[in-house]
């Protein structure tokens, strides 16, 4: 039987040559003998167990030996793992990956579950050596600028090739050195050296561990006490070089006295500085009597509306926003998501088709003045996203407060109802849409109201050709709004 | 006498440990080795420490000041607090957090502070410590700002060039809490805030026209943070409030921090043993509705009084009142519906996936890849197995319901 003696020091190159060569020979798996030997030396390497050189491959190394990527990732962390037993394991998925290209995805596979196990060890290994690495300051390099750090770290496995790019990504202008029993890294600006020979530890001090110590106990909540969490992500073999956890016993042992202190502590009186610091009040709750309100008093007022349960969902009121004197008027439903967070009127998708139609038939969007039926966004959540939800009577109802005070105001000859919550809020009328589009109707008091779809509407239509007849409807219905804003006599006809 | 450093690191760090979040990661890939400075960035964060509360220490988290001039009930910097006070310089904090970073004691800086003066200048004080990290010291590491309530979106504009997370707190689930116990602060203008930052987060990430190329906003997003246990919002009301925040406002993650006591207690609130448990059950839903498709009201709808099962996690509860879902047939059942299962997560439904491709599953293949077959096995149909009579036993419940041993535990 063909005793392989590798290093075992977490180099995969050593065990892929033997492996190719084992493997082009056709030596079966179940034939080898691997072994672990720190001192390996390439004359050991390949012998029998008695002495005996196991017979050069006779074909060419390059032949026909491939194998999945992945595998290559797998094996080279595997080889970082410090069970001697790595080596038969990879040699035996190696094997039958010749036989079954799939075998990795195989998850479920005795040989692919050990092999998983190892990287998942090797990987967790590693993250832990990023994270629990502590470096200590040393004194400068004679005749050099930079700071000097060192550090001693004991790893399970043989990982300290694997993780130094991660310190030199980090610590990339500062020379440092990591020893470990299971090799050294070290980086001075220039050159990393990687050896996976054991380093030396040495004592050090660094006057900063006192003041990272301190924010240590000053962080933990002792209301809070959760050792087992604490213990089975910072377990205790890491504690010996971690410089904070000496204190963790006495923090364990006094959490439940310092609870216990707040909770007999009455209640004290506030500090003098308290009554000083009180914010002044912002004035919110000042009343401008309405009858000199203007329209930005309205707008201001608005902001705080709780007159129906929307309010609670919703960022924030969305207003109407135009010249104040406008000529027209412009009411949608209510405002989408899009308007929900910028707290202005038709930003959506919707209002930008709005204003792309409005600007083919030579209907400037600053001319006018564009408003909601309803002022906050009504909504349900559809896992990750709010859906539009038509307001009810109710609400319009409730949110006509507004759009009554934004008539008075800006005093429109012409209205523009898009859709039928606005035709409803605005006439109290519930019409069907296509029986009085285009026409323009006269409610009880107020200018005339020029009905038209809302342009979300065109945006719901799946079948392209009939969207594109729809929005050439619309667009002929805001050519319409364009020529009766020119006429002087617009909506007060009757 | 003014108090050295360490001890305003203690108080400024003992103000500081009530926000849960400590996460650092999910922002862009940094290296110093392009900066030629310090500091990296892996996607991924790392926890430095653990702390005997459980909770991973990764971020250097402070407040650059605990004078405040809010009074929020449930809060230990809040104005009539007794609690010793003090306040680091702009240079100081740069300091502890270079040095602590060189030594590889954190990930980064999370950076909070009461509010002094005005939301303004509290804010701008805040956006130096951070332009002086990236800016004067090269600083490549992970930078989270907690928004000043009501500071100028300039501002907030300001800190995101240089911050990878953002967070501003919900504080409590509902408005009406929100105006008892924190009279000072808008739930308004804290939705207000969150949004302008989604906004601009968004806009932001739309590759512009002539370069292709993102501008770097606030790459690791938008977070939050809600109280559970200070008022009397149910668990339903809760996690309602966190879809909405997750919907509206694109956030990575809300936060759940059991009110926990605080030396020199608000008279308003009683002091009790932090809902550790209800917390815990929190996350687990939580991450139900975000990872495992489901949505809040299926989570909470079989919940009488709209509180989580303490004794089981949500996964398990949603099962046992959802029977007629199980069993599934692990060599056939879809995804979505396999997330499901409890025992299952989304690695182990990831491998199950790999692996039924090539062979059909017995129970034995899922003991191989780390499931608790016992706790899956009543809901699963493998080869070679059906869970016969178990999905409709009365008593099925009880085969999950925790030993009374453990509940010491929580």
């Amino acid at each position: 039987m063909p005793v392989v003696t590798l290093e075992g020091r977490g180099d995969f190159t050593e065990w892929r040559e033997a492996a190719r060569r084992l493997l082009i020979s056709g030596v079966p798996p179940e034939a080898v003998d691997w072994r672990e030997n720190a001192d390996a030396g390439s004359d050991l390497f390949d012998r029998g167990a008695d002495g005996r050189q196991v017979p050069a491959p006779t074909v060419s190394a390059t032949s026909t030996l491939t194998v999945p990527k992945s595998f290559l990732d797998t094996a080279a962390a595997a080889i970082c793992h410090a069970d001697p037993a790595r080596f038969a394991i990879l040699y035996r998925v190696l094997n039958r990956l010749q036989r079954d290209r799939n075998l990795l995805s195989l998850t479920t596979d005795e040989d692919v579950a050990m092999l998983n196990g190892l990287v998942k060890s090797v990987r967790r290994d590693s993250h832990k050596m990023t994270a629990f690495v502590r470096f200590k300051e040393v004194g400068h390099r004679a005749g050099s600028e930079r700071r000097r750090f060192v550090a001693w770290f004991e790893p399970d496995h043989y990982v300290v090739a694997r993780v130094a790019p991660f310190f030199q990504r980090r610590f990339f202008d500062m020379d440092w050195m990591i020893a470990t029993p299971r090799g050294v890294a070290a980086w001075d600006g220039a050159v990393m050296e990687v050896s996976s020979a054991p380093g030396q530890k040495s004592p050090m001090s660094d006057d900063t561990e006192d003041l990272w110590r301190t924010y240590f106990s000053s962080i933990f909540n002792p209301a809070r006490l959760k050792v087992r969490a604490m213990q089975s992500e910072m377990p205790k073999k890491y504690w010996k070089n971690l410089p904070e956890a000496s204190l963790i016993p006495a923090m364990i042992a006094g959490a439940e006295a310092s609870v216990a202190a707040m909770a007999e502590r009455a209640a004290t009186d506030p500090p003098a500085f308290h009554a000083r610091v009180r914010p002044a009040p912002d004035g919110q709750g000042s009343v401008v009597p309405s009858s000199r309100m203007t329209l930005e008093d309205v707008r201001a007022e608005a902001a705080g509306c709780t007159r129906c349960p929307l309010h609670c969902n919703a960022t924030r009121t969305v207003f109407g926003e135009g010249p104040p004197d406008a000529p027209v008027m412009i009411v949608g439903e209510q405002p989408g998501d899009q308007e929900d967070l910028a707290g202005r009127p038709f930003v959506g998708p919707a209002g930008k088709l709005f204003d792309t139609v409005a600007q083919q038939v030579g209907l400037d969007r600053k001319s006018l003045y564009v408003t909601n039926a309803v002022k906050h966004f009504k909504y349900e959540m559809r896992g990750k996203r709010r859906l539009h939800q038509r307001p009810d009577a109710g609400e319009v109802e409730h949110c006509r407060w507004w759009l009554d005070l934004e008539l008075a105001l800006v005093k429109p000859r012409l209205v523009v109802a898009m859709g039928a919550t606005a035709l409803f809020a605005l006439t109290g009328a519930r019409p069907k849409i296509a029986d009085v589009r285009g026409q323009i109707l006269y409610p009880e008091s107020g200018p005339g109201v020029f009905v038209t779809v809302h342009p979300s509407f065109l945006l719901r239509i799946p079948d392209a050709g009939r969207r594109e007849e729809e929005t050439a409807r619309f667009a002929q219905d805001l050519a319409r709004v364009a020529e009766l804003a020119a006429h002087p006599s617009i909506g007060q006809a009757r | 006498m003014k108090k050295s450093l360490k001890e305003r690191l203690a108080i400024l760090s003992d103000a500081a440990k009530y926000d849960a979040s400590c996460a650092s990661s999910g922002t862009v890939k940094r290296s110093s080795a392009d900066t030629g400075g310090l500091g990296s960035t892996e996607g991924s964060g790392i926890c430095h420490a653990y702390a005997p509360d459980g909770r991973c220490i990764s971020l250097l988290k402070i407040l650059m000041t605990n004078f405040c001039i809010y009074d929020c009930a449930y809060c230990i910097n809040r104005s009539s607090s007794n609690v010793e006070r003090a306040r680091f310089t702009v240079e100081e904090v740069v300091w502890l957090t270079m040095e602590f970073y060189r030594r590889n004691y954190i990930e980064g800086l999370f950076l909070s502070s009461g509010i002094i003066r005005s939301s303004d200048y509290t804010m701008e004080e805040m956006v130096r410590i951070a332009r002086a990290l990236r800016v004067d010291h090269n600083f490549s590491g992970y930078i989270h700002l907690k928004s000043i309530p009501e500071a100028s979106p300039l501002l907030v504009e300001q800190a995101g060039l240089y911050a990878d997370r953002l967070s501003i707190n919900i504080e409590l689930p509902t408005d009406a809490g929100l105006a008892r116990y924190a009279p000072e602060k808008r739930p308004g203008n804290i939705r207000r805030s969150m949004g302008e930052l989604r906004l601009k987060i968004d806009a932001a990430n739309d590759p512009t026209l002539q370069t292709k190329r993102r501008q770097r906003f606030v790459p690791a997003g938008q977070s939050t943070q809600m109280i559970v246990g200070a008022d009397q919002a149910n668990d339903r009301v809760v996690l309602a409030t966190s879809a909405r925040l997750y919907g509206s406002y694109g956030l990575r993650r809300v936060y759940y921090s059991a009110f926990s006591p605080i030396p020199d207690a608000s008279r308003k609130l009683p002091l009790i043993k932090p809902p550790m448990m209800r917390e815990h059950r929190l996350y687990q839903a939580d991450w139900l509705y975000r990872f495992y498709g489901f949505e809040i009201d299926e989570i909470t709808a079989d919940q009488p009084d709209g509180m989580l099962d303490l004794k089981l996690d949500p996964k398990l509860a949603w099962a046992l009142a959802n029977r007629q879902f199980f069993p599934l047939d692990v060599n056939s059942a879809t995804r979505e519906a396999l997330w499901r299962v409890p025992g299952l997560g989304t690695k182990s439904v990831k491998a199950i996936l790999s692996a039924r491709r090539l062979r059909r599953l017995r129970l034995e293949d899922l003991a191989r890849l780390h499931i608790s077959v016992k706790k899956v096995r009543s809901f699963l149909v493998a080869e070679g197995w059906t869970p016969h009579r178990l999905i409709d036993r009365s008593d099925l419940r009880t085969m999950f319901d925790p030993k009374p041993e453990q509940l010491d535990l929580f």
